[in-house]
C-alpha cells in the first residue's frame, strides 16, 4: 500500500516508460460535486496482449523473469476500489495502454493525493527523452504541462539542467496552487 | 499562472552559458531504485534530495539516474554510487536526511559513508 496516491501514479507511469512509450499522458481530475477523483494514465507504448492485460491485476503476475511478483497495478487498483471507486486497464499490443482509476473523493479510505508536483517533476526530469502531457483539474480549474511545448522552446537544452528543472518545479507547484483554490486533495 | 514566456526568457539567458558547460567524460552515477518497492519505501524524496543537493553544490560531474528493483526490496530505498575506476557502493534504507550526509561525505569529500552501506546492514 502506498501512503499517497501520487506515489501510485509515479509507479504506474514508470510502467509506461518501461513499455517504451514516447508520450505518456497523466490526468488528475477532482470533482467535488460528483465526489470523485479520477486518475487516467495512458501511453503509446508497446501495450499488452489480452491475456497479459487481464493478468496484470494479479499480484503474482509480472513480465519480469527475475522474480514472481508485481505489485504496482494491484496496489493502485486496491487503492481505488477500497473507496467505492472503480479501476480499469485497457491495452492494445503495439498501440498502448490506458489505466483509469476512479476514487470516492470524500471516502474515509481514500489516501491523500500527496505531492503530485514531485511525482511529475521526477518523471519529467528523469526521463528527458520521453514526452509527458499532464493535466490537473479541480472543479473545472485546470492547467496543463506539455513537455512537447517545453522542448520546442528549449531546443536541445535538457530538462534536468538546474535552471530548467527549477522552472518545471515552480510551474507545477504555482499552477497547482491556483487550480486547487481552497480544495485540499 | 506560470507562463511559458518565462521559460523562453530562461532559455535566452542560458544561451551563452551552455557552450561553456562541457560534458566531463567520466561521470559519477547516483542510481536510485524506483520500482514499486523503492517508491513505497520512500525513494522519491531520496531521489529529489540527491538531485537538489547535487545541483546546489554544483557537482557537475555527478549524474542522478533511476533503476528498477534490484531484488533487495527489504533494504529499500537503495542508492548505488558508481564512480569510474572504483567499486560500486550500495547504500540501503536511505532517507532524505541520510542523503544529505552521503552527498557531503561521499560525493563532495570522497569518503564512503560506511554506516549506511549494505555491508554494515548484513554484519
Amino acid at each position: 500500500m502506498m501512503p499517497e496516491l501520487s506515489l501510485n501514479i509515479l509507479d504506474v507511469a514508470e510502467n509506461s516508460i518501461r513499455a517504451e512509450a514516447s508520450l505518456t499522458e497523466i490526468s488528475v481530475t477532482a470533482d467535488t460535486a460528483a465526489d470523485t477523483l479520477t486518475v487516467v494514465i495512458s501511453d503509446n507504448g508497446c501495450g499488452m496482449t489480452e491475456e497479459q492485460c487481464s493478468a496484470v491485476c494479479d499480484p503474482f503476475f509480472t513480465t519480469r523473469t527475475t522474480r514472481k511478483v508485481g505489485l504496482g497495478v494491484p496496489f493502485f487498483k486496491q487503492a481505488a476500489e477500497s473507496t467505492g471507486g472503480s479501476f480499469s486497464i485497457r491495452s492494445v499490443p503495439g498501440e498502448g495502454t490506458v489505466v483509469t482509476a476512479v476514487f470516492g473523493l470524500s471516502h474515509i479510505d481514500r489516501m491523500p493525493l500527496g505531492d503530485m508536483t514531485a511525482t511529475v517533476h521526477t518523471l519529467v526530469t528523469m526521463h528527458c527523452d520521453t514526452d509527458f502531457l499532464y493535466t490537473y483539474s479541480v472543479d473545472g480549474r485546470s492547467f496543463v504541462l506539455d513537455t512537447r511545448e517545453f522542448r520546442e522552446i528549449l531546443g536541445g537544452v535538457p530538462f534536468d539542467t538546474p535552471e530548467i528543472s527549477a522552472y518545471i518545479k515552480d510551474f507545477l507547484s504555482e499552477n497547482k496552487r491556483e487550480a486547487d483554490g481552497d480544495v485540499t486533495l | 499562472m506560470k507562463s511559458l514566456e518565462e521559460l523562453k526568457a530562461i532559455r535566452e539567458k542560458m544561451q551563452n552559458e551552455l557552450n561553456s558547460r562541457a560534458e566531463d567524460g567520466a561521470a559519477t552515477r547516483v542510481v536510485v531504485g524506483m520500482a514499486t518497492c523503492g517508491i513505497a519505501a520512500g525513494a522519491r524524496p531520496v531521489l529529489t534530495a540527491f538531485a537538489d543537493l547535487i545541483q546546489k553544490k554544483g557537482l557537475t560531474n555527478v549524474v542522478v539516474t533511476q533503476t528498477g528493483c534490484v531484488g533487495l526490496c527489504q533494504y529499500e530505498p537503495i542508492v548505488e554510487i558508481i564512480e569510474p575506476g572504483k567499486d560500486k557502493v550500495t547504500y540501503v534504507k536511505m532517507n532524505a536526511e541520510k542523503a544529505v550526509e552521503v552527498v557531503e561525505q561521499h560525493l563532495v569529500r570522497g569518503q564512503v559513508k560506511s554506516e549506511y552501506t549494505i555491508n554494515s546492514e548484513i554484519k
